[in-house]
């Protein structure tokens, strides 16, 4: 907790909780946010308190990312909770969900309990964790949902893992729902998708590569839906990617059913075409799209249609990733790059920047029940300082994460993190 | 104790060998890429000049001395993670005939298994300084990635579903030497498109070099966007054979399926084998190749194969030294040049 109460001054506040954009200063004191104003200066502050200048740069909920992929327990030299905690505090990311695919799994509490205290000692950002929908990533036994829920799970995931039989993924969902948890599930044909490492047509066709075809996606998304609307349970739909599944999800969403869809920043800024030397950066699952799905995505993006963008975090040391196409691990490194990213939809006028922020902070935590994402008073004080404008190119060398697989690498891009808060302490300060 | 008489073969090698020789210095040029990864990479008149100084090595391999000092001092590594003894074959008496020294390697059986990465291997392997580096791998784009770590030239010898240039290049020298040329000629290229690099590196260079190419196959073994590669697609092998010129049959890849493209071999045999009958439909001059090794009677019949008036399997597999000895002695002049890839 901050000792003193701090007030940053002269900002624009970016707020997607009361949609206000615009001049603003705020103090801090005792970790949560205790006044807000809507004007660059607070009138009467008493000679303690501490004041920060925020020089008319965007003051904002620190990003929340329900998608990151650790490699603790289990796979330590990928990524650990703290070097993706530090790699978060870099990137303004102050909240992170890691997943439960680990060694051993999270399909129980203990081994919940040991990454959240783990976390705990760490101080950095907050890091909570997504329980397996089954025991063991198999799809075959439900794994301990409620207990895991007790312990502090905040939605359950099989992770990459399709959940193939039906009648698994019903009761998942509705036990689920007892215990007022969503179940994030990618979809994907598991049969149209083993093996497949690119999306098909023509260049993968070319490339040589197995592929599968982009509607897999729709098919299994379409299968996710019918299941949320027989149990009533929330469903979150994992990195959707194609216009195909996005009408699918147009089409349950007026019929009433509590889906959120994400996308992650991958299938927002890439296309298949990035694939074309075999740059295994780019293997991502589900695999990087045409160009016309990517931009139906940014529409829904726009739109609302798709609620949450995610960093998708996946760690991959060089000996995972320095290999033939077909044989590299699949996944991107994101915490660092997301931000950036993300604004570049903003620069190129395709998303207000209000809108774009919401899909980081204000959406995911009200998906997953956090107080965090919101300039408001009492809420937690999770803040980012940030130079929208500023260029930087991105150095996959210099990323903090331990592994540095980012596809963005020697990208131009646009956004700047000057200051990181969470629960009022300062810990990420940029160093320029 | 005198000295043995020369033998007339003798005597005729001791005749030719310095016209082969003038005929392979008069067609030598370096080849405008640092390595030999795709068809892609090359323009018209590179692939005809390919050919041209293939044909004068098809000389030389005919001839009693078959050594040439072309690449002598180089050293050539062929490194097959998937085996063949063909390929390796062809691509080590191509390089011995040009004066080079060679070592074979199967990385399967060493590190590979044992967690070190493909560019580890390249990078220890590079620090030996060969010049040329002949790759197999089962990876599509494997050789590409190889040929941005190491600083000797690489030769892809088929990766994956992807490329098999040489194969093409062999494919075109016996084309052209059965016909005169390329340009103009119908060739229908016929079976596995899907999992076949020989289909992918052929129907690029085939039409680099003006051919009409035609695709016949199931369409559970053609390739999602096979019709915008500038081939004409065909489902129907009798229809895609009618009238061509060539037809080169692919090897059904029978330990690549994964799962059930074709329901049975004898199904795939009565509609995509090529019998005589299918033959029938095709020109009257028509020629029959096929990369090898053949299933015969699965996707090809015995009698069409051994056919000698029309198959040309024999000579494509001769022909693959002399357009493999083109590919390493053109890098090599490249390397002469001083001209090192990743230096």
């Amino acid at each position: 907790m901050s000792e003193r109460p701090t007030a940053y001054l002269n900002a624009r506040l970016v707020d997607p909780a009361s949609g206000y954009d615009g001049p603003g200063a705020l103090i801090v004191a005792e970790g949560v946010i205790a006044e807000v104003a809507h004007s660059y200066h607070i009138a009467n502050l008493s000679p303690d308190i501490e004041m920060i200048d925020c020089g008319g740069q965007a003051l904002m909920p620190g990003l929340i990312d329900l998608r990151v992929k650790t490699g603790e327990p289990g796979a330590e030299p990928k990524e650990t909770l703290k070097s993706a905690s530090r790699a978060a505090a870099v990137g303004g990311v102050t909240s992170i969900v890691v997943q439960p695919d680990t060694d051993p799994a999270v399909d129980e509490p203990a081994v919940l309990d040991f990454i959240l205290r783990r976390a705990r000692d760490i101080e950095l950002v907050h890091v909570h964790a997504a329980g397996a929908a089954t025991r063991g990533l198999k799809g075959v036994h439900m794994a301990e949902i409620g207990l895991m829920a007790e312990a502090g799970a905040l939605y359950f995931t099989d992770v990459d893992q399709p959940l193939a039989d039906s009648k698994v993924f019903r009761r998942v969902l509705s036990y689920a729902k007892a215990f007022d948890r969503p179940v994030a599930h990618r979809p994907a044909d598991p049969y149209l998708s083993l093996g497949a490492v690119a999306t098909e047509g023509e260049l993968a066709g070319r490339l040589g590569l197995p592929s599968v075809p982009a509607i897999a996606e729709r098919i299994a998304l379409e299968r996710d839906l019918a299941l949320a609307e027989l149990t009533g349970a929330r469903l979150i739909v994992d990195q959707i990617t194609t216009a195909e599944a996005l009408d699918s999800l147009a089409r349950s969403r007026a019929r009433g059913t509590h889906v959120t869809a994400t996308a992650s920043i991958n299938h927002l800024s890439f296309n298949e075409v990035d694939i074309g030397d075999y740059r295994t950066f780019y293997r991502v699952d589900p695999p990087l799209r045409a160009e016309d799905d990517r931009q139906a995505l940014i529409e829904a993006v726009a739109s609302g249609l798709v609620g949450v963008i995610t960093s998708a975090h996946t760690p991959a040391p060089p000996e995972d990733k320095r290999l033939p196409f077909s044989e590299a691990a699949p996944g991107a490194a994101g915490l660092e790059t997301l931000l950036p990213a993300l604004l570049s939809l903003y620069h190129e006028g395709r998303c207000d920047l209000i809108d774009l922020i919401r899909t980081v902070t204000l959406a995911p935590a009200e998906l997953l029940g956090l107080a965090a994402g919101r300039l408001v008073r009492g809420a937690p004080a999770d803040l980012i300082l940030c130079d929208l404008e500023a260029p930087v190119v991105i150095d996959a060398a210099k990323l903090i994460s331990k592994s540095k697989n980012s596809p963005f690498d020697g990208r131009r891009l646009q956004g700047r993190v000057v200051l990181t808060v969470v629960d009022g302490r300062v810990v990420y300060r940029s160093g320029v | 104790m005198s000295p043995a008489p020369a033998t007339p073969i003798a005597c005729a090698a001791m005749r030719d060998a310095p016209d082969i020789e003038s005929g392979v210095r008069a067609r030598m040029f370096a080849l405008s890429q640092p390595h030999f990864i795709s068809v892609a990479g090359l323009n018209r008149p590179e692939a005809e000049r390919l050919l041209d100084l293939a044909d004068a090595f098809v000389g030389l391999s005919r001839a009693r001395e078959k050594k040439l000092s072309l690449l002598r001092g180089r050293t050539l590594v062929n490194m097959f993670f998937e085996s063949s003894t063909r390929t390796q074959s062809s691509f080590e008496i191509a390089a011995k005939r040009l004066g080079a020294d060679t070592v074979n390697m199967s990385p399967r059986t060493s590190s590979v298994t044992k967690g070190e990465t493909l560019i580890d291997t390249a990078v220890t392997l590079n620090a030996m300084k060969p010049d040329l580096l002949v790759v197999r791998h089962a990876a599509s784009g494997a050789a590409a990635l190889l040929s941005q770590k190491v600083g000797c030239s690489v030769i892809n010898a088929g990766d994956g579903w992807h490329e098999h240039p040489t194969q093409a290049l062999l494919d075109a020298l016996t084309i052209r030497r059965a016909f005169g040329t390329v340009s103009g000629l119908t060739i229908a290229i016929c079976g596995d498109v899907l999992h076949s690099r020989v289909a992918r590196s052929n129907v690029g260079l085939l039409q680099l070099m003006g051919a009409r190419v035609r695709l016949v196959g199931p369409p559970t073994l053609m390739p999602s966007g096979a019709d915008q590669w500038g081939a004409e697609v065909f489902h129907d092998m009798r229809a895609g054979v009618a009238g061509v010129d060539v037809v080169m049959m692919l090897r059904l890849q029978l330990e690549r399926m994964d799962g059930a493209f074709v329901p049975s071999t004898r199904e795939y045999f009565r509609f995509f084998g090529l019998d005589a009958e299918k033959l029938a439909l095709a020109a009257p001059h028509v020629r029959v190749m096929h990369p090898g090794p053949m299933n015969r009677g699965v996707e090809i019949e015995s009698g069409v194969a051994d056919n000698l008036d029309i198959s040309l399997i024999q000579q494509q597999v001769e022909m693959g030294v002399a357009a493999r000895m083109a590919v390493l002695a053109t890098l090599a002049a490249r390397l002469d040049d001083g001209d090192r890839p990743n230096v």
